[in-house]
């Protein structure tokens, strides 16, 4: 293994990019994001990155730049939190009709209101459907390391689409981890110039954007969806790659001790390894549990979360955001209409918790995990969720 | 002037770059200003519109009217999305990765996208200095979605947002003077024009994007839909507008003003309003109180003109 250094994440995450020798970023304030365009506009106003660093004036330009960027041709990154995308929101759907394959590191925040800077998944959730590839990823080094992926993927002419990459905010951008970078000869190895499919070119000109009525809107949509779906092949090649230029080889989705297990919890993000601790627990007493974390998000990887869970017969889904007066968790509901109709269906549970950066322990999954043994005693729905650790 | 008018049609650039057949109503003035803001600039440009008519009248998927790069992304984000294409440009021309060629980057909007919705996108990319140009093409009212009122529209017009109704006459705001504005943002060249005069809104197109660094250009773009004009009235009343100094054709380079077409005394604005549907309600006494504001800013431009530093 080569050396590590202990590093901000955030700080990673900016070199990472810089490495990957991107061409223009476009990016406005917002905590917890900071650290990582604070970084970037460094390495440019020393001379350590030949890029164009655009300060905009709104979130809403930062994406509208980007489109721009991109579709001119030139490796594109921004980065946002919380109420920033909610405030591009509108062009993030656009980017993806455009095929722009703009790279996004979104440090998952949670959407006000009450405001608050703190950690999880509202932000994200609330993009679900905006067409983009979609990751988490666990720790530091899996931030570094998909940086890189997340331009390969977005570039890859058979995919060119933009790509969100979610790191948990706080837990993540801001402590320091050992990370191990990648040499200057992996990244080009690994990642190629940036040869845009199409690009804007007064010798060549195109029209981008061209608006749809109804006669052809619909093919346009479902190009679109088979665009996304027709990815992931793409997206499994770039981690075997990536595996071989590193060691670290990631998937769609990853287990940990769900071999034979009859309950598994499913996570996303950092607290696959806080519930990881808990499942070690419980083995330890003898119980049947495993844990199944989602490493992709879009496209859903359905194959591979079946073959993940194997026979266990519950699902216990950790949520970090709140779908009000509806499925509760989304995750769980998307869990639960991927095994829908499967033979020995599992009963999932849902647990919505770690809003807004509320601290959940190990015992506290543990508790989960007693409770969803109580719940499946009865008949459990997706109403059914349980919003963990209110304070009565 | 007139007869070489004659000389100077045959300098122009022969080719379409917005070329004939898009869907806009008939007499559209602003298709005619789009169409020689494309001729004025040629073929190395590319663009970046804002959500409007002249958006959906020239790009019906699978059709373009478009003979230059273009690229529509959203309604009130034109000025940053092409903020975006001039970096990359830099940034790719810089890496070697493409030929710098003095490309020019235009953005586009109506008066909506341009003085309501994506005013802070522009008014950022102008702060920024980034080297473009951006043409306001002002019909006075959001036509596309039917006639309704923008910061644009001018006092007393009749829309179907600030309808002439029975307590309130119209549109009881000023039209916003959004090329005060670029002057206020110290855009290097500022300038009107109007596609009634169309070798002055060709030359200043064409120094707009000589200008290094941001340009803009506000024309006053005659939509007889909306104006509730005959269609073949359109350029007739756009002159009208000059020659009463509703919308006078000036430039401001490097902060000097200069008057382009001279209008040695103002016809009253009455010969303008009263052609126009959306003013047919103005009572005597209104058309005074748009008079004397008009006389009133056009004595303050040209004082001006007559400024230096």
């Amino acid at each position: 293994m080569r050396k590590r250094t202990g590093i901000e994440v955030s700080i990673a995450a900016a070199e990472a990019v810089g490495s990957a020798n991107v061409d223009v970023i476009a990016a406005y304030p917002i905590t917890p994001q900071t650290h990582i365009v604070e970084h970037l506009s460094e390495l440019v106003n020393n001379g350590e990155l030949d890029a164009q660093f655009i300060p905009v004036e709104s979130e809403h330009s930062a994406m509208s730049v980007c489109c721009g960027s991109s579709a001119a041709g030139a490796r594109t990154f921004t980065c946002t939190s919380s109420q920033g995308l909610a405030l591009m929101n509108e062009i993030v759907f656009i980017a993806a009709t455009l095929r722009l394959p703009i790279v996004m590191i979104l440090a998952n925040r949670s959407l006000s209101g009450p405001l608050s800077i703190w950690n999880d998944h509202t932000d994200v959730m609330s993009i679900r459907d905006c067409g983009w590839i979609q990751v988490f990823a666990e720790t530091g080094q899996e931030v570094y390391d998909h940086v890189m992926f997340a331009f390969k993927v977005a570039e890859n002419p058979k995919v060119s689409l933009p790509v969100i990459l979610n790191m948990d905010g706080f837990i993540l951008t801001h402590v320091i981890e050992p990370i191990e970078f990648w040499e200057p000869e992996q990244v080009s190895g690994y990642l190629p110039t940036f040869k845009p499919v199409n690009a804007l070119d007064p010798d060549r000109p195109t029209t981008v954007g061209a608006f749809g009525l109804p006669g052809i809107f619909t093919e346009a949509k479902k190009a679109q969806d088979m665009a996304l779906i027709e990815s992931k092949p793409e997206i499994i090649k770039a981690w075997e790659e990536l595996g071989q230029v590193t060691g670290r080889h990631y998937r769609p989705v990853e287990t940990h001790l769900a071999e034979g297990a009859e309950t598994v919890f499913l996570t996303m993000g950092s607290i696959g390894q806080t519930v990881a601790m808990a499942v070690e627990t419980l083995r330890e007493r003898g119980e049947a549990v495993g844990l199944v974390k989602l490493r992709l998000w879009r496209p859903f990887p359905f194959e591979e979360l079946r073959r993940a869970v194997g026979g266990a017969k519950r699902i216990i889904v950790i949520d970090r955001a709140i779908s009000y007066g509806g499925t509760g968790g989304p995750v769980a509901s998307e869990i639960r209409a991927a095994f829908y109709g499967e033979e020995n269906m599992p009963v999932v549970t849902n647990f919505l918790c770690g809003l807004a950066g509320r601290d959940v322990t190990p015992d506290d999954y543990i508790a989960m995990y007693q409770q969803t043994r109580r719940m499946v005693a009865g008949r459990v729905r997706q109403e059914d969720y349980v919003i963990y650790g209110v304070r009565e | 002037m007139e007869a070489l008018n004659v000389y100077a049609a045959r300098l122009l650039e022969k080719n379409e770059y917005f070329t004939p057949g898009h869907r806009a109503c008939q007499g559209c003035a602003e298709a005619l200003a789009v169409r020689l803001v494309a001729k004025a600039l040629g073929r190395n440009v590319m663009v970046a519109s804002a959500t409007g008519c002249m958006e959906i009248i020239s790009s019906p998927l699978p059709f373009t009217n478009w003979q230059v790069p273009w690229i529509h992304v959203a309604f009130e984000n034109a000025a940053a999305v092409i903020s975006g294409v001039e970096a990359a440009y830099k940034a790719l021309a810089r890496k070697g990765r493409i030929k710098d060629r003095g490309t020019v980057f235009l953005g586009m909007g109506g008066d909506g996208a341009t003085t309501d919705i994506g005013f802070q996108a522009l008014s950022g990319a102008f702060e920024r200095g980034h080297d473009f140009l951006y043409v306001c093409y002002d019909n006075e009212a959001y036509m596309n979605t039917g006639i309704q009122r923008s910061s644009s529209t001018p006092f007393g017009a009749s829309t179907t947002t600030s309808p002439a109704g029975k307590k309130v006459a119209g549109q009881v705001t000023w039209k916003k003077n959004m090329a005060e504005i670029a002057v206020a943002h110290n855009v290097p060249y500022v300038a009107t024009a109007c596609s009634s005069y169309p070798f002055d809104l060709m030359e200043k197109v064409q120094k707009a994007a000589q200008t290094p660094g941001p340009a803009y250009v506000h024309i006053l773009s005659v939509c007889p839909t909306g104006w509730r004009l005959p269609p073949n009235k359109a350029i007739w009343i756009g002159r009208l507008a000059v020659e009463t100094g509703v919308f006078p054709l000036y430039e401001v380079a490097d902060g000097r003003y200069r008057i382009t077409v001279h209008v040695p005394e103002l016809r009253p604005v009455e010969e303008y309003l009263k052609p126009q549907g959306r003013f047919r309600h103005l009572t005597p006494d209104l058309t005074a109180q748009i008079q004397e504001r008009v006389t009133k800013e056009y004595r303050k431009l040209v004082a001006k003109t007559q400024f230096t530093y």
